[in-house]
């Protein structure tokens, strides 16, 4: 087995959307919690991960410049991770095409996490 | 463990209620920012960290936590509810206000307010009854425009404009105001017309209406919880939508299909309902006044309690009518009368009665107005005219499952216009055709 990190994206537009009316917002995050417990289930669940805020700061270059967020520049916020574990990086992206944040048009990004036991 | 059907929504209008409490309701379009906030909060953590016990306690207190937080940052910048003017200053009494503003009465009494602040005169009935369903009930505004057919724009549009005059007034309705009485009238009517939308409106979901139904009962429920506004009126109220709720189940026939008082499997009305309506009916009689409400309240417990269509005591029915016009004119009661009257009468009489409609010209575009006249010319074995009239109800049918319906009874007649004259057709089995046709 190895281990991948799922990184959630997803844009301003598309999470107010999703989150745009309470029964729509109930029904978002029933998904997302009877994803979640299968993942659990099948065993593929590593670390359910932690939800981010959408605020926060950018650290950047040599200047290190510090910009604040919400960082409307950028297309997609990482709104969160999760950590799972597969056979391999297909099964770790077929696992993901059940993820809620795909029906508003968000995306989920599969990294494999790199092995270090060499 | 599974969370409740609908929490949020149910949640949605409480928590904004208590937020305006604080914020004053000029600030509305905060407070509606705060549940959002709040609700994608739990979207975020609930779905990592799972379902929390009191889901609804949760959500409270993010709420609470995050009024407290404004109140404290934009203190000067903002000006929240006069009321609590003082009260917000002083750290010593902040956070006792706030918490009180989450109490369950406060939230109850605030509720009230909102609801009666929805409902201003000032603004046209269509705009009272979309506010009462955004704000109150927590319907978004495409959910409602789905429920009204009219588009989602349309319906910010409208959303919009009650939102501003509501925000622009000083604060909520006073229920000790002098206006009180007319206001609750005003409440009144818009949630019997919520209910009529739910139970009659255009929306081909059944599920959509039967929500819509539930909704208008859970904000009727609202106004006995206070002893200011159980009046008998609003009893009365409460109980016919007790009565008509119980037939809901009924409604759709195993096929899917739209099933008319008349051929309704009564086994399937909901019992709890019926009784509960007939508590409230009884409850209302406590005054010396006899509303609109009363009357029909009355109408619908003789169909409730009737074993059938023929046990139905169509007399009553008859007169009941005759006393809602006297109280409510409207060409729809007229309508209705006309249909009972045929029932007891028999269908050339029932076909008199219709067509002695007074303002009929407000029917034209109703479809069941002209399948009224359809029924009753295809008891009289006129199954050409019957024909004409369930065609041109067809032509205005709303919904897919009226349309399906209509179109069966069209078919039916075509089937009797090709068959040979001698048709077996007697009066017994006229009498019971009403249970039996449109069943395959």
């Amino acid at each position: 087995m190895s281990q991948f990190l799922y990184l959630y994206r997803m844009t301003e537009t598309a999470r107010q959307e999703a989150m745009g009316s309470p029964e729509r917002a109930q029904q978002n995050m029933q998904r997302w919690m009877a994803w979640m417990s299968d993942l659990d289930k099948k065993g593929h669940l590593k670390d359910r991960g932690q939800p981010l805020e959408r605020t926060g700061k950018v650290i950047r270059g040599q200047q290190k410049t510090v910009t604040d967020g919400p960082f409307t520049e950028a297309k997609d916020l990482v709104g969160g991770f999760t950590l799972v574990e597969a056979r391999d990086i297909d099964q770790a992206v077929e696992l993901s095409r059940g993820c809620p944040v795909l029906d508003g048009g968000g995306s989920v990004e599969v990294r494999p996490i790199m092995k270090m036991d060499m | 463990m599974e969370l409740s059907e609908h929490l949020f929504r149910r949640e949605s209008g409480r928590l904004v209620a208590a937020l305006v409490r604080i914020f004053g309701v000029h600030n509305l379009a905060l407070a509606e920012d705060v549940v959002q906030d709040a609700f994608c909060r739990a979207l975020e953590v609930w779905k990592v960290r799972g379902l929390p016990d009191n889901p609804a306690a949760w959500l409270m207190s993010v709420a609470k936590h995050r009024a407290l937080d404004i109140v404290r940052r934009e203190q000067t910048a903002r000006t929240f509810a006069a009321e609590l003017s003082r009260t917000l200053q002083s750290e010593w009494t902040l956070v006792p206000a706030i918490e009180e503003a989450f109490a369950w009465s406060t939230i109850r009494d605030e509720q009230l307010r909102m609801m009666f602040s929805c409902c201003d005169p000032r603004l046209s009935e269509e705009v009272q009854v979309a506010l009462v369903l955004n704000i109150l009930c927590g319907f978004g505004a495409a959910e409602i425009a789905s429920a009204f057919l009219t588009s989602r724009a349309a319906m910010e549009k409208r959303i919009a404009r009650g939102k501003k005059s509501l925000a622009s007034s000083a604060r909520l309705f006073d229920l000790a105001d002098a206006e009180f009485g007319p206001r609750l009238s005003a409440v009144r009517r818009a949630l019997y017309l919520l209910f009529n939308e739910g139970y009659h409106g255009a929306s081909a979901e059944d599920a959509v209406r039967v929500e819509l139904c539930r909704e208008a009962m859970r904000q009727t429920m609202l106004l006995l919880e206070s002893p200011l506004t159980a009046s008998p009126e609003t009893l009365a109220l409460a109980a016919l939508m007790h009565l008509h709720a119980a037939k809901l189940p009924a409604r759709v026939d195993a096929e899917g299909d739209l099933s008319p008082l008349l051929e309704q499997d009564r086994s399937r009305w909901d019992q709890q309902l019926v009784q509960q309506g007939l508590t409230l009916l009884d409850r209302s009689a406590a005054g010396p006044a006899v509303s609109p409400f009363h009357v029909e309240a009355a109408i619908a417990a003789v169909h409730a309690t009737a074993a059938g269509v023929e046990e139905t005591d169509w007399g009553t029915i008859v007169d009941l009518y005759d006393r809602l016009m006297g109280l409510a004119r409207s060409p729809i009661v007229a309508l209705n009368r006309a249909i009972a009257l045929g029932q007891r009468d028999g269908p050339e009489q029932g076909l008199v009665a219709l067509s002695a409609i007074a303002d009929a010209e407000r029917l034209r575009s109703y479809p069941f107005y002209h399948a009224a006249f359809g029924e009753f010319e295809w008891r009289c074995q006129h199954h050409r005219a019957a024909h004409g009239y369930f065609s041109a109800a067809l032509r205005l049918a709303r919904n897919t499952a009226e349309r399906r319906f209509l179109e069966r009874r069209v078919r039916q007649c075509d089937d009797r216009e090709t068959q040979p004259v001698v048709v077996a057709y007697s009066p017994d089995s006229e009498k019971s055709s009403g249970a039996q046709r449109g069943r395959k």
